[in-house]
């Protein structure tokens, strides 16, 4: 059964299109990403899920029910953890924690909500006294302390620093290990590639892509990407790239180029070969295992994080 | 920290949610100086500038000549008069420059010099002419009985501290439930609160709560200095003066509301705060009496709410009212109350 069901989602803010005709199947007990860069569509997705939203047609399922009314029959259902939320400064992180818990008729204690985000020793501080990474545990908890049966994460990670990011990763693992549903967006290809049983990459309100992050990756057909630009006289086309062994895809933006490769010794030595030839210099060639920015890449031609 | 599991007690969620109102407010210093000794504060300041205390004597002069002792010690015996010489060519200058409102001669027949169009000037020609006839042997036909009203309930403070508590009321009840509003929806707060799932009507009523308990204090400081540091009466009956408080924070709890329902900053809620407060400020009766604008503006101005609120207190406190002859302003109080709050649900943004 799914967790989180919606059909050809329409939603228009003015002339914007920010979901043109999206679907989604999120399963019981997975952890599933929208992948996609900033004006994609993943929030809009998610808070028509959350019932922040209604969109302009589509259906929407949360955990078989449909939204209407205030909803809140459904809602202590769910965690909810909002891009960025600014709580009261001056209350402190255990009072905050009382206040969300008080909104769920069942639930985890205070104590135990603040143990599971590392927060114990905080409890009596005030909110204003918490560095970014602390106030986001905090956020974190407050979506947990219902003890919900989906969590919703938008951009849980967004601006924290490695040490909090991989905090952070570490929650919603145990919170996943215990069998339970997970819908987050991201920009962040390793924390999809960390955290998510299957992504869903998002474009101009659509998925362009759907399946387990190896799966994303299979599908470019070859698992390294080699980078290179040039400096010389000569000419260089993409079908000459194209022609060297062992490439599977080839892409140029702002004079890089991107070849998609499955054997990085075959293609290299041949690719400097065929520089050479054409009395060409490499500037700069790099290569790395293919990830799902690649994916994205060779999907839309941009990149992820473009803005 | 005790190193032994701490237990956390949740409470109903419109308690926490008061709560954390109440929290919010008690830690920050300057909502309690604003709250609690602002008022105070103006209310002995202006005490003090206004304070009841006999009348100055008037300055006059006597120009020097033959006479000159014998009229000075005539005006002298008056106390509402202080008569000093002046050499004959200082007299004029010193007339112009104010240092005397009026001056007499030292020959004959007296020669007054004086503005009959300045107040002070023509009771000094009165005061110095009937100390100069009684002193050359005019006797008084009779010697009239006077009352003289300086006692409290008639003085400007006590017009004033009603004043000072309905715009306390009015700015505590639109700030504090505007301000707090605002900044929890530009922080997504609001939004947060709602998706977690607070009720909407949790969230609003705790403001209005929160209102009424901070009215207590807030009240209750500015009143009970007001009657027993500066006498200000309160005679009518206390539960009325509760209930018109009462009434009357509500009311601005609801435009306070109304006024935050759509702004998402700071800066867009004040200047709509500012634009509904100010035209109370003025025309409302805090400083001065209502009466001393045209007839024609009347309508508008007994249609505001504070003046409503203003009337109310001073009916209460100074002209001992009952509830009777003060249901029209407490009918628009609860109006202004009631619609506005409607309005707000209305129209108010979540996200």
């Amino acid at each position: 059964m799914h967790a989180l069901a919606c059909r050809a989602l329409i939603k228009r803010y003015g002339d914007v299109v920010a979901l043109n005709g999206l679907s989604l199947d999120v399963h019981r007990g997975e952890c599933f990403g929208m992948l996609g860069p900033n004006g994609a569509g993943k929030t809009t997705t998610v808070e028509i899920f959350e019932g922040l939203r209604e969109p302009d047609s589509g259906e929407v399922e949360v955990l078989g029910e449909r939204w209407k009314g205030d909803g809140i029959a459904l809602r202590v259902r769910l965690g909810i953890q909002l891009q960025e939320t600014k709580f009261q400064d001056k209350l402190t992180v255990a009072e905050v924690m009382a206040l969300f818990r008080s909104f769920y008729p069942r639930g985890l204690d205070v104590a135990e909500a603040l143990t599971q985000v590392s927060l114990d020793e905080k409890a009596g501080a005030q909110v204003r006294t918490l560095s970014g990474g602390q106030k986001q545990r905090l956020s974190l908890a407050c979506a947990l302390v219902g003890d919900p049966e989906v969590l919703f994460l938008d951009e849980p990670t967004t601006g924290l620093d490695p040490q909090s990011r991989r905090q952070t990763w570490d929650v919603v693992q145990a919170y996943k290990a215990r069998g339970r549903t997970v819908l987050l967006t991201t920009h962040y290809m390793e924390e999809a590639a960390q955290l998510c049983d299957r992504v869903a990459v998002v474009d101009h309100g659509q998925v362009i892509a759907l399946g387990t992050p190896r799966e994303l990756i299979a599908s470019l057909g070859a698992e390294h990407v080699v980078e290179f630009s040039v400096s010389g006289d000569g000419a260089l086309g993409d079908d000459d790239v194209r022609a060297l062994p062992s490439v599977e895809h080839v892409a140029r933006e702002n004079g890089v180029w991107r070849v998609t490769v499955r054997e990085v010794h075959r293609a290299v030595p041949a690719l400097l070969l065929a520089l050479a030839e054409r009395r060409l210099e490499p500037t700069h060639l790099t290569t790395h295992h293919a990830t799902l920015e690649d994916v994205f890449m060779s999907l839309t031609g941009r990149r992820l994080r473009d803005g | 920290m005790a190193s032994a599991p701490l237990q956390y007690k949740v409470r109903s969620a419109l308690t926490e949610l008061t709560l954390a109102r109440i929290r919010e407010l008690t830690r920050e210093p300057e909502a309690v100086f604003w709250v609690f000794v602002f008022p105070i504060l103006l209310a002995a300041i202006l005490s003090l500038a206004f304070r009841s205390r006999p009348p100055d004597p008037l300055p006059v002069g006597v120009v020097n000549g033959p006479q000159a002792a014998a009229r000075m010690a005539a005006l002298s015996g008056d106390s509402g008069l202080r008569p000093r010489l002046l050499a004959s060519e200082e007299a004029a200058q010193a007339l112009a420059q104010g240092h005397v409102v009026l001056t007499v001669d030292s020959e004959g027949t007296p020669h007054y010099t004086y503005d009959p169009t300045q107040p002070d000037s023509r009771t000094a020609f009165l005061l110095v002419d009937a100390a100069l006839q009684r002193a050359s042997g005019r006797t008084d036909a009779f010697i009239a009985k006077r009352i003289e009203i300086t006692k409290p309930g008639a003085r400007y403070v006590d017009f004033l501290v009603p004043g000072l508590l309905g715009m306390n009321l009015m700015g505590t009840g639109m700030w504090g439930i505007g301000f707090s509003l605002v900044v929890a929806r530009n922080g997504n707060l609001l939004k947060r609160l709602i998706a977690a799932p607070a009720r909407r009507s949790h969230v609003l009523g705790a403001q209005l709560i929160s209102r009424l308990l901070f009215l207590v204090p807030e009240a209750g400081t500015l009143l009970v200095f007001a009657h027993f540091a500066l006498g200000v009466p309160l005679r009518g009956s206390l539960l009325l003066l509760v209930a018109v408080s009462l009434l009357g924070a509500l009311a601005f709890s609801g435009l306070g509301l109304l006024t935050a329902a759509r702004p998402r900053t700071i800066e867009g809620v004040s200047g709509l705060m500012n634009l509904v407060m100010v035209p109370m400020w003025i025309f409302s009766g805090i400083f001065f009496s209502t009466e001393r604008f045209p007839a024609t503006m009347q309508p508008f101005i007994q249609a505001l709410p504070l003046t409503a609120l203003n009337n109310a207190l001073r009916g209460v406190m100074l002209d001992g009212a009952g509830l009777s002859s003060m249901l029209p302003q407490l009918a628009l109080l609860a109006f202004w109350g009631i619609v506005s709050f409607l309005i707000a649900l209305k129209i108010f943004r979540w996200q």
